[in-house]
Order: C-alpha cells, then structure tokens, then sequence
C-alpha cells in the first residue's frame, strides 16, 4: 500500500520487511533516522532482530563481520565520518565474502563540518569490495534493499544502498510498501554457503602467503563481475512480482540524442524535469542515470554513450588532484572506443550545494557551445573565494 | 504544481505540518513531497519547511525558491526573517497573529489571512501558554483558504500524525477552520 514516508523510514521499512536478524549501528552523528526507526521496530517486537547499540562505526561493522560469519542477515548504516572509520572492516566485510548490506547516506566529509549530501565518503570507498548502488528516490531505496540482499547473498559480496543525505533521508513522499508475503516470495531466508558452526569446525581468517592470496582476490574479482549478470536476472525476479524495474544504468530519452548528461542519485530526478523541458523546445538530450557503479557497467555506458557526439557528466564529488569520480570511471570505460564522444566533467552540488533546474541547463548549453571542454573539471555555481591558506 | 512554505521555530511543529498537509494532499489524489529546509535543528531557531504537490509525478529534488503560498507559524518572525521571499504574486500569506499586522506594505501584491492559533492551541491544551503547539491550526486554517485538502483529509492526516492528543488537535483544525480572518488581496504596489 502506497503511504508517505521520510526516505529514512523508506530504508527501515525494506530492513524490517527483509526479515534481518542482526542490525548494529552508532546512533551518532553523522548518523540518520534510519536506525532511530529500526530500534523502535526492535524494540516494540515489530522487527524480531538483535538491535547492537556500539560505541563506533569501526565496532558496528566488526560486529557484523561477527554476525554474518554466524549466518546470518545483517544490517547497518553510516555516513561519512562514520563510514570513513568503517574503512578497515569494509575490506575485512568483502574479503571474508560477507553479504552484509548497508545504508550509506551520502554526507560530506569534514572539514569543514557538514552534514549535507555530497558523494565523496561512499566513492572513496569503491577499491573496498563493496557493491555499489545509487539511488534516485524512495521507492527506489525500498526496493533496491530487497535487491541488494538477493545480489549480496548471491555473489557473497557486501552491498552499499546509497541515497543523498536530505534531498532523499529527510524527504516524505509517497512509497509502495509491499506485504511480507510478497516479500517472502522475492527474498527467501538466508540459507549461508558458510558459517561458523560448531558442529562442523573449521578455521576462519587464516594467513593467507603469496601462494594463494592472488587466486583469493581474483576470486572476488570474478564475483564482483558475475553480479552484473546476476543483478539482471535478480531484477527480471523482481519486476515479474513487484512490476518495478530499475536497471544498472536507465537511459532517459537518449534514442536520438547528441548530447546525454550522466547523472546519479537525486539529481537525476530534477534532471529528468530539465530534459524533458529542453526536449520541448527541440533540443536533442538524453539523461543516462548511473545506479551501480561498483561494479561499473562500462559495456553498457560504451553502448548508451559511445554513439553521441558529446557526454556531460555531472558529479557531486570530486578526487582532489584528479577530478569527478563518475567522469574519471566513465571516460576510463571510452577511451578504447574509435569515435569517442567529447566528454565534459562538471562538479555541482558539493556539500549540500542545491542543483537546481538553472545549474543544470546552464551545464547542458555550455555544452552544446562549446567544442571541447575548457578543462578536466568545470566547478559550477562557484562564488568568490579566496586561495590563500594563511591567516590575512 | 503546488509549492508552498513553512516558517516556524524549532519545536513549534513546523516540519511535522508540512508532513500532515503532505498527508492529506496525498489522500486526495496527489503526488506530494515534504521536507525540511536541510539545517541543523535547535530549538527556537528560525525553521522553514516545504510541500509540493501536483496531480502528476514530482521528479525536481531541489529546494523551493518561489513557493505560491506561504505559511507564518510564529509572527515574531516577521521582524526577522523576509516571509514574502520569492513568493509568487497574488500568492497566500497566512500568519499565526490575534490581528492582522500593523504595517501591511510589506505584503502588498499578496493575499493575506490571520489565525490566532495561539489562542486555540491553548483552548486545546496543546503545549503551554509560553510554547504553544500551533502546527494543527495552521493546517486547519490552510484547508478553509484553498479547499484542497478538505478539512476531513486533514483531521486524518492529524489522526494519522500525532495519535496522542488526537481528538484536541483535529479539534483545534477544525476551530481554525472556522476562525481563520480572511483579509484577501492587498493592494499597494505596481505589479509590474
């Protein structure tokens, strides 16, 4: 039944309905609603789960890291800061092949101090193993926690669900929460390849020498790939009995277009609005939205891209010294190609900055004027600002 | 589509109105979105919060700039803060106040109404005479100006919302339904 619900809520709901054993989170700042809503569903016996209230992020995970090993369902979620110390065992999580899920609200790092939607804290951790999903709204964030326990459990790999602090935690709107049967039927209980199992011991976490460390990390290497094709097939799954779909990559009106801008999380949503708008005025634009970045779909972004004349991707990050992670990993993905499109990175929206429908056409337009892009990153919206670093 | 926005202080319920108005919307059959502006909450600080709302699918996620309609939950904050920022012309203004302001130059070009939501918070015994809890009054004297939401999709929305105190807030709704002062367009200014 459709209801309305803060984006935050829209996340508990899918944790509560996926029937998740163990949840363990630090209740802190950067911390959002989403564990408030789950330790009153544990506590009120709505949710039958252990709630483990921990003293850091870097517990709330190795706490997990315990749980799963256990067999089974787990559940946490963070933000920047908080994440950034969860660095350590994010490694730990994937390498011992955990499908532990997680809720990553995109915050800013500090300094300075900010609470606001910007994507740095989950992209610097995309060397960690993790699978990556962005999403665009809430209904979007519901269904995709019940995707993401389907692909973790799947691959035994860990899944990062990740939404723009505010813009999607701290949004109400209308969202579908089905019944639990209905659920039931899509996600069947957690039956683990291993556990720890003191009927039948074994040892876990051994030291692993150079004789087979290598065929380890390119096992979770070849994971990591066959989640693209089984997230196919796990959403085909999904769409047969919920009728919604959303696709790794969803290309928006991109059939005849000669400029397509790239986007991800909520930002997609109000280019949709502009897109659509330009499109009635004659201009050929497309939207392709990135939803699973880890791992990348480079196949089908060279498919939706490569035939274009010109690509404006638009990241709310960026790596210091490099540029906007999306434009990086998809002009990575091109640059094989024989008639590779001109590529123009865009950075807006950093640390809680509004793209607005203005900053967006303005991106499309200096696009399409311009034949090349004036430089590796064009910083949007910017206001006077003063280098200097020393006291003036 | 419908934009409109909230001015309250933190701990007046000013974003927990904009939920319950987005509530009732959504019971008459529209798409609806509702958020704080995204700030650190401290009580009696400056709070604003939006809604849209529209028949079709809402897709923009970004804050509202230029709402038709503006809600003022505490007049203090007319001294403050620009309460007609960016607010569309011939736009509702409606304000929590016993009358209506003193200088009405400030509002000319918009459409002004007063609530003494104070009084029937407290004819309620919602909150105290020194905090008094005025979102469901407000929310009632919305539904008298524009109709939509009906005042029965918005005492369920309340129902819904705050199930402790139910019967005084939907009571104060509906007081607020009949009380609200309608002072309408006010002239003054070139609009150009």
């Amino acid at each position: 039944m459709k209801q309305v619900l803060e984006g935050s809520q829209a996340v508990a709901e899918a944790v509560r309905l996926s029937r998740v054993t163990v949840i363990s989170a630090y209740p802190i700042t950067p911390q959002t609603h989403i564990v408030e809503y789950l330790s009153d569903y544990v506590a009120d016996g709505t949710l039958k789960a252990s709630f483990l209230k921990v003293e850091s992020e870097h517990s709330a995970l190795s706490s997990l890291v315990g749980a799963a090993s256990c067999g089974v369902r787990t559940f946490t979620s963070s933000s920047s800061q908080g994440l950034a110390l969860m660095h350590e065992i994010l490694h730990w999580a994937s390498g011992a092949r955990l499908p532990i899920v997680m809720a990553e609200v995109n915050r800013a790092l500090a300094p300075g101090w900010n609470i606001w939607a910007d994507q740095l804290d989950s992209l610097a951790q995309r060397d960690t193993g993790w699978i990556q999903l962005y999403c665009e709204h809430s209904q979007e964030v519901l269904d995709t926690v019940f995707l993401a326990y389907r692909l973790a459990e799947a691959v035994s790999l860990p899944v990062m669900v990740i939404m723009d602090a505010f813009f999607l935690s701290h949004t109400y709107e209308p969202v579908d929460v089905p019944g639990q049967e209905l659920v039931d039927r899509f996600l069947p209980a957690f039956e683990p390849k291993f556990q720890v199992d003191t009927d039948d011991p074994a040892a876990f976490s051994p030291l692993v020498t150079p004789n087979f460390y290598m065929e380890m990390r390119h096992n979770t290497a070849k994971a990591m790939e066959e989640s693209i094709a089984q997230l196919a097939e796990i959403e085909e799954n999904f769409s047969n009995i919920f009728g919604r779909y959303y696709g790794p990559v969803e290309p928006f009106l991109c059939d005849d277009a000669e400029i397509i801008m790239v986007t991800s999380g909520t930002m997609t949503g109000t280019s949709r609005q502009v897109i659509q708008e330009l499109r009635e005025k004659g201009e050929k634009v497309g939207l392709l939205k990135i939803k699973l970045f880890r791992p990348f779909p480079a196949e089908i972004i060279r498919k939706t891209l490569g035939s274009v004349k010109k690509v404006a991707i638009i990241d709310r990050n960026f790596s210091f010294g490099a540029g906007g992670i999306f434009a990086q990993e998809v002009r990575a993905a091109m640059c094989n190609l024989s008639d590779c499109p001109q590529i123009f990175g865009y950075i807006a929206g950093l640390g809680g900055r509004d793209v607005t429908t203005d900053l967006l056409e303005d991106i499309y337009w200096r696009t399409k004027k311009s034949e090349v892009p004036s430089g590796e990153s064009i910083w949007m919206g910017l206001q006077e600002e003063n280098h200097a670093v020393e006291r003036s | 589509m419908l934009e409109i926005r909230f001015h309250g202080r933190g701990g007046q319920g000013a974003v927990i109105a904009t939920v319950m108005l987005a509530k009732a919307f959504f019971k008459v059959g529209y798409q609806v979105q509702s958020f704080p502006v995204f700030g650190v909450e401290r009580r009696g600080a400056p709070v604003e919060a939006y809604i849209r709302a529209d028949k079709k699918d809402i897709f923009i996620r970004t804050n509202v700039y230029t709402p038709d309609h503006v809600v003022v939950q505490d007049r203090t904050l007319l001294q403050s803060i620009d309460a007609t920022r960016g607010l569309k012309q011939g736009g509702w203004i409606l304000i929590n106040s016993p009358e209506p302001p003193p200088d009405l130059r400030p509002f000319a070009g918009f459409k002004l109404a007063f609530i003494d939501a104070n009084a029937i918070a407290l004819r309620h015994q919602l909150g105290t005479r020194t905090q008094p809890i005025v979102n469901t009054s407000m929310i009632g004297a919305f539904a008298r100006l524009f109709k939509t939401p009906h005042i029965t999709a918005v005492a369920e929305a309340i129902r819904e919302e705050v199930p402790v105190e139910a019967e005084a807030n939907t009571d104060a709704a509906e007081d607020a339904y009949n009380e609200v002062q309608i002072v309408g367009m006010i002239e003054g200014r070139n609009v150009s």
